[in-house]
């Protein structure tokens, strides 16, 4: 049964074509594919052969919606994307990681809450809580270029005692 | 009691069972099935095959009435079960979204009478004590609002439940696995389970529910979820449709903070044993010794 989940996950990413390093390294912590935007992996269709530039600039010719809001005085994007090879992240220790994997990288910084993450506290699992069940990642959640949760619309409030769709 | 009318129990009590199967038939010439229906056992003292037969009886009536094929379950209790629930006051928002998850997953009334099992209180920061001052009409353009903070209530599945003890006709009991639930072929409507509840969890059928033919969850258990008629009681049973077979009840999966946290309490490695473990944890209105297993939490 364990084996079973990533295999599907496999066949759904290939099947909806989005990318596909989703559930297979970790088994411990299956998870959804990333939230990444359509079209835009493998990030290595652009960026392969491209001049690696690490000077902290104004982004003009590409991703240009992306900005920084997260500790950004003291970090920029290749603390957290890794210069060689676009399609991973890397970790302050030098490993690369899948996108897959990105608790990996918020957890080196956020201990406490991800170690809340690995326990199903902070963040969510879906599926079965005695079995089989998809952690969410931090990102499905998070901006991780713009973390804070962001306000949302609630849903309808209850009709009061007076409203006629609700009167006797 | 504000409702005069005969009913099923106290029409019972007048008679005695011998003679009852025929005066039933001959003052009223009804149905086999409202007959059957009329003498239907206490569910909890039901064989097996008397079971099966109830089932199909509302399956067929529903099928009838709704014009929709239900599965209507009667899972047990899974054994060394007992269910608890952890809410994180510190990440929920207040969006209602476990609340219109709980309506579409219960089946429960739309509208006239609108009944929902979950209340989300808005109160103010820093006057957490004082539930009275709350509110749950609360309708911005975006959640969360400074400087407020959000608590939804529901059931809190009592150990030691007060809306058990003082229904007169035992149709509302605790499960093995801690879950109160509700016999509505067996309640009277009388709603002294509902006065007697501490934390409103319990709502009432004043007109036959309304929902509309594309609205019906008809995944239903016999004890939770099946739809609902006139003149009874309902409340949040975690879902037991979905809880006994080891799903997230529908508003632990609606949530988009991970607010709501759902799981054994007998299971070490379950989350709400490490919240409970790990985390400082409330539970509402203690001194009234209902022993709720719905614990609240704040992670920061
Ligand atoms: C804190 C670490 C971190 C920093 C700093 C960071 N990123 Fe990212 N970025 C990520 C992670 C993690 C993802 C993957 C998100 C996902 O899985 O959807 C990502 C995704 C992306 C994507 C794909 C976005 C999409 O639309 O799917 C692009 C492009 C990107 N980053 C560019 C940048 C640029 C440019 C910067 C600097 C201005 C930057 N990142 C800074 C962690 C970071
Ligand atoms: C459509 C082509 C294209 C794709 C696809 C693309 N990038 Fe880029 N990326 C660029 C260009 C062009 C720049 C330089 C922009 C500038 O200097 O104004 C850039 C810059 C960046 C930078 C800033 C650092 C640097 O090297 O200049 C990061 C980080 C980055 N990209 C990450 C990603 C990631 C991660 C992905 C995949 C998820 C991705 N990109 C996909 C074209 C692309
Ligand atoms: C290099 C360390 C580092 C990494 C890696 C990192 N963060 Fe952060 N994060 C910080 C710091 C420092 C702050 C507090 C400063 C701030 O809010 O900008 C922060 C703040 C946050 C906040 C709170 C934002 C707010 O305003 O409420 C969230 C949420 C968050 N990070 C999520 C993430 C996620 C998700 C990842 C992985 C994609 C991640 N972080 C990776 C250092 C890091
Ligand atoms: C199901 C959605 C969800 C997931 C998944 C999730 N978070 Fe959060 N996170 C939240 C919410 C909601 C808040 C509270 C935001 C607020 O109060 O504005 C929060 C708050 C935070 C904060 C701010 C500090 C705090 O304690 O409030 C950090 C840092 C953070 N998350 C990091 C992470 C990291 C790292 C991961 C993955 C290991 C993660 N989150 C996964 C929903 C999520």
């Amino acid at each position: 049964m364990k084996r079973i989940l990533p295999v599907l996950a496999l066949a759904f990413a290939i099947g909806t074509g989005l990318p596909v390093f989703a559930v297979l390294h970790h088994d411990e912590f299956p998870v959804p594919p990333p939230p990444l935007s359509e079209g835009i992996y493998p990030c290595g269709n652009c960026h392969a052969g491209m001049e690696v530039n690490t000077k902290r600039r104004e982004l003009t010719d590409e991703h240009q919606n992306i900005k920084l809001r997260h500790a950004e005085n003291v970090r920029w994007c290749l603390d957290c994307h890794n210069p060689g090879n676009r399609d991973k992240l890397r970790l302050v220790n030098g490993n690369l990681i899948s996108f897959g994997e990105s608790y990996l990288l918020c957890g080196q910084c956020h201990g406490n809450i991800y170690r809340d993450w690995k326990a199903g506290i902070h963040g969510k699992r879906t599926g079965y809580f005695n079995g089989k069940k998809t952690y969410l990642l931090c990102v499905h959640c998070h901006n991780p270029h713009d973390p804070k949760f962001k306000p949302i619309k609630p849903e309808p409030p209850p009709y009061r005692p007076e409203d006629k769709r609700n009167a006797r | 009691m504000p409702d005069n009318r005969p009913t099923r129990r106290n029409f019972l009590k007048t008679l005695s069972a011998g003679t009852l199967g025929g005066l039933v038939f001959a003052a009223t010439g009804c149905k086999r099935e409202v007959l059957d229906e009329f003498l239907q056992k206490h569910f909890r003292e039901m064989t097996d095959e008397e079971k099966k037969q109830v089932i199909r009886r509302l399956e067929k009536s529903y099928r009838e009435k709704y014009g929709l094929d239900f599965k209507v379950g009667t899972t047990e209790a899974v054994p060394n079960t007992l269910w608890g629930y952890g809410l994180d006051l510190s990440r929920c928002i207040g969006c209602r979204r476990c609340m219109h998850a709980c309506v579409q997953e219960n089946n429960n009334s739309r509208a006239k009478p609108q009944l929902q099992w979950i209340r989300v209180l808005r109160l103010k920061k820093g006057n957490l004590i004082n539930l009275e001052q709350s509110e749950h009409y609360y309708n911005p353009e975006t959640v969360p609002e400074p400087g407020f903070i959000y608590m939804p209530v529901q059931c809190q599945q009592c150990e030691n439940p007060p809306c058990v003890k003082v229904c007169p006709v035992q149709a509302t009991w605790k499960e093995p696995d801690g879950i109160i639930t509700v016999d509505y072929n067996w309640c009277i409507g009388c709603r002294y389970c509902i006065a007697a509840c501490p934390y409103k969890g319990r709502v009432f059928n004043w007109a036959e529910p309304t929902i509309s033919r594309e609205e019906w969850n008809t995944d239903v258990h016999y004890l939770g979820n099946r739809p609902r008629m006139k003149n009874v009681v309902e409340k949040c049973t975690f879902c037991v449709q979905r809880a006994r077979i080891g799903r997230y009840p529908a508003c632990v999966e609606a949530c988009p903070t991970g607010s709501r946290k759902f799981g054994n309490l007998l299971d070490p490695s379950s989350e709400i044993r490490y919240i409970i473990e790990n985390k400082r944890v409330f539970r509402l209105k203690e001194d009234f010794n209902t022993e709720p297993k719905f614990y609240y939490f704040f992670s920061i």
